[in-house]
């Protein structure tokens, strides 16, 4: 392509640059939002910082790991539905447990997101335990079946609302804060975002990072210098299911609503259209991508009730015109740092 | 038999009516290049595969050091010191080529579960790395990434890969192929020295190579070890002239 359009070389620019560019849209949308009191486009912004949080976990062993996880949602859903369970008992006062020893419900945040990020860890474990053992269609049909397995059964859960799902009336607290301030969720939420992208970026150049890297390219040759491959990817598997997990808890304080939707199998499919649109494997592919699908998603859906049809031919176009999404597009060849 | 590095007892392997490796019984001694010739489809690569745990014999067994690897993974026989190149370079092309060798000294001397500092910064495995990487003659483009080396490049890669895990023997598939008459050179006089820190088992095409390089020569055949002798012997062998060599000479 360089050869033929010197003008879309000349655009180029380093990815490093692209990175910075799509963070200032994160800090400079929402404060002119804030200052022009639209309110709604703050909560557009945080779907997008969620939702790519979310997308952030998924490329740690989609991108990195080599392996297309098609039941992320799982981990979503488990997020939310932590943050539901929790929140619930809190609101209605009504123990979690009461034996051996008693767990009240909680409406604290930094709380919860433990809670979530643990439950889905350990979820990770055992559905990459099993899943890891394949590859391939293999692998995306095993994590599908996890997904859907969980969202069956928070479907009949009457217990927390069945089908139904779940309604928390207040969001939950953070202390120093006021969540329920648009622009002061939003800051939370991007937070951690910056957070898991600063944790990640150091991940992918660590030597752990190098291994499954390496395990992804050449899985004989980590084998053959001793490393084991399989613990290599399931702990990627675990961290990647957390992160998804994290942000599930996020979405549900968000929507101040939890349903079997959040385990559902089109989620799956969108977290892995954010990471291909934005360029899979690449640090910030599933931010922009995840940016551009809620903007696309608002904006194509106010002109047309069949928005997913562009969405579609963009996607194609993408995928068509570039090895590695938007990222891939626009930026130049990467000169190695050291 | 027990100052064995390295022994093969009887290894027989077989897919479905063809037998790839029939009865095999072979010993690399230290300080000794043990090559391993014979035509395509010989039933080399089956030894090589067999030796360092990605296919395992349907009977007899493999001897480390006199200790029984029959049964061991490939990752655990890497860790019980056997260092293995490969005929098909197997090389993480999109990272460079000091990455790749540093993959190499995380799975011996390095620990992969460290997860915040960047493992260029590691100085003791940075060093080790790029020494390796000297010894094989590849020190001007330590950061070019790995997919667009020339094929010979990535064959001195592989070997500085094996040089990093400090094993106790060598296992070598065909290091000199599309080395080019230089390169050959280079690498032959780091095998030749190299044979002291572990003995090699080396699978080759290059005659000339095998010649001036080997204490020992197998030759196998249909799987079958049709002579293991010295290189004179191996020379005037008559089965040998027959099956390989060619009959004129």
């Amino acid at each position: 392509m360089e050869a033929y359009w010197p003008l879309w070389v000349a655009l180029m620019i380093g990815e490093r640059n692209i990175n910075l560019l799509t963070l200032s849209l994160f800090v400079l949308i929402p404060a002119w939002a804030y200052l022009a009191d639209e309110p709604f486009t703050i909560t557009l912004m945080t779907r997008a910082v969620i939702f790519a949080l979310a997308a952030v976990g998924l490329n740690l062993i989609l991108g990195i790991g080599g392996f297309v996880s098609f039941g992320h949602a799982a981990f979503f859903g488990l997020g939310g539905y932590v943050m539901g369970i929790l929140a619930w008992h809190a609101q209605g006062y009504s123990p979690l447990l009461e034996w051996p020893f008693v767990i009240e419900g909680t409406k604290s945040m930094p709380v919860i997101w433990l809670v979530s990020i643990m439950v889905s860890a350990i979820f990770a474990l055992i559905i990459g335990a099993v899943s890891l053992k394949t590859s391939g269609v293999y692998f995306i049909m095993i994590t599908l079946a996890f997904a859907q397995m969980m969202y069956y059964f928070s479907i009949s859960w009457s217990a927390y609302g069945g089908e139904d799902g779940m309604s928390i009336y207040v969001r939950n607290n953070f202390p120093g804060l006021n969540t329920l301030d648009p622009i002061q969720f939003y800051s939370l939420c991007f937070v951690l975002l910056l957070i898991s992208l600063w944790f990640v970026s150091r991940l992918i150049k660590s030597p752990f990072g190098l291994a499954l890297n390496a395990a992804r390219q050449s899985p004989q040759r980590v084998q053959a210098v001793g490393l084991d491959l399989h613990k290599l990817q399931l702990f990627a598997f675990v961290v990647s299911g957390a992160i998804t997990g994290l942000a599930g808890a996020l979405f549900a304080d968000l929507n101040r609503f939890v349903s079997p939707n959040m385990f559902g199998w089109q989620l799956s499919g969108e977290f892995i259209v954010f990471i291909i649109i934005g360029g899979v494997g690449r640090l910030f592919g599933p931010v922009i991508g995840a940016l551009l699908f809620v903007g696309l998603e608002h904006f194509l859906g106010e002109l047309s009730d069949f928005w997913h049809i562009y969405l579609g031919i963009i996607l194609l176009l993408i995928v068509l015109f570039s090895k590695s999404g938007v990222i891939g597009l626009i930026a130049k060849k990467e000169v190695h740092s050291d | 038999m027990t100052d064995a590095v390295l022994a093969t007892q009887n290894i027989t392997k077989s897919f479905g009516s063809l037998i790839a490796c029939d009865d095999v019984s072979i010993e690399v001694k230290p300080e000794e290049i043990h090559a391993i010739i014979g035509p395509n489809g010989a039933g080399k690569s089956t030894l090589i595969s067999q030796i360092c745990g990605t296919q395992k014999p349907d009977n007899g067994c493999v001897k480390l050091l006199g200790q029984d690897i029959t049964f061991k993974s490939a990752k655990d026989r890497a860790l019980s010191g056997i260092g293995r190149t490969f005929q098909i370079s197997q090389l993480a092309m999109e990272d460079t080529v000091l990455q790749n060798v540093m993959i190499g000294s995380l799975g011996k001397t390095g620990n992969p579960w460290k997860f915040i500092k960047p493992v260029l910064k590691i100085n003791e495995l940075r060093e080790e790395a790029e020494f390796a990487l000297e010894r094989v003659g590849l020190t001007n483009d330590l950061h070019s990434k790995a997919g667009i080396l020339s094929h010979g490049q990535k064959r001195q890669l592989e070997v500085a890969i094996a040089l990093t895990l400090k094993p106790k023997i060598f296992i070598m598939d065909e290091p000199m192929a599309g080395l080019g008459i230089e390169g050959s050179k280079e690498l032959m006089l780091l095998l030749d020295n190299l044979r002291y820190e572990a003995p090699i088992l080396l699978v080759e095409h290059d005659m000339d190579a095998v010649f001036s390089l080997a204490n020992i020569i197998s030759v196998l055949d249909y799987g079958r070890v049709i002579a293991s002798d010295s290189v004179e012997g191996i020379k005037k062998n008559p089965i040998v002239q027959r099956a390989y060599l060619g009959e004129e000479t």
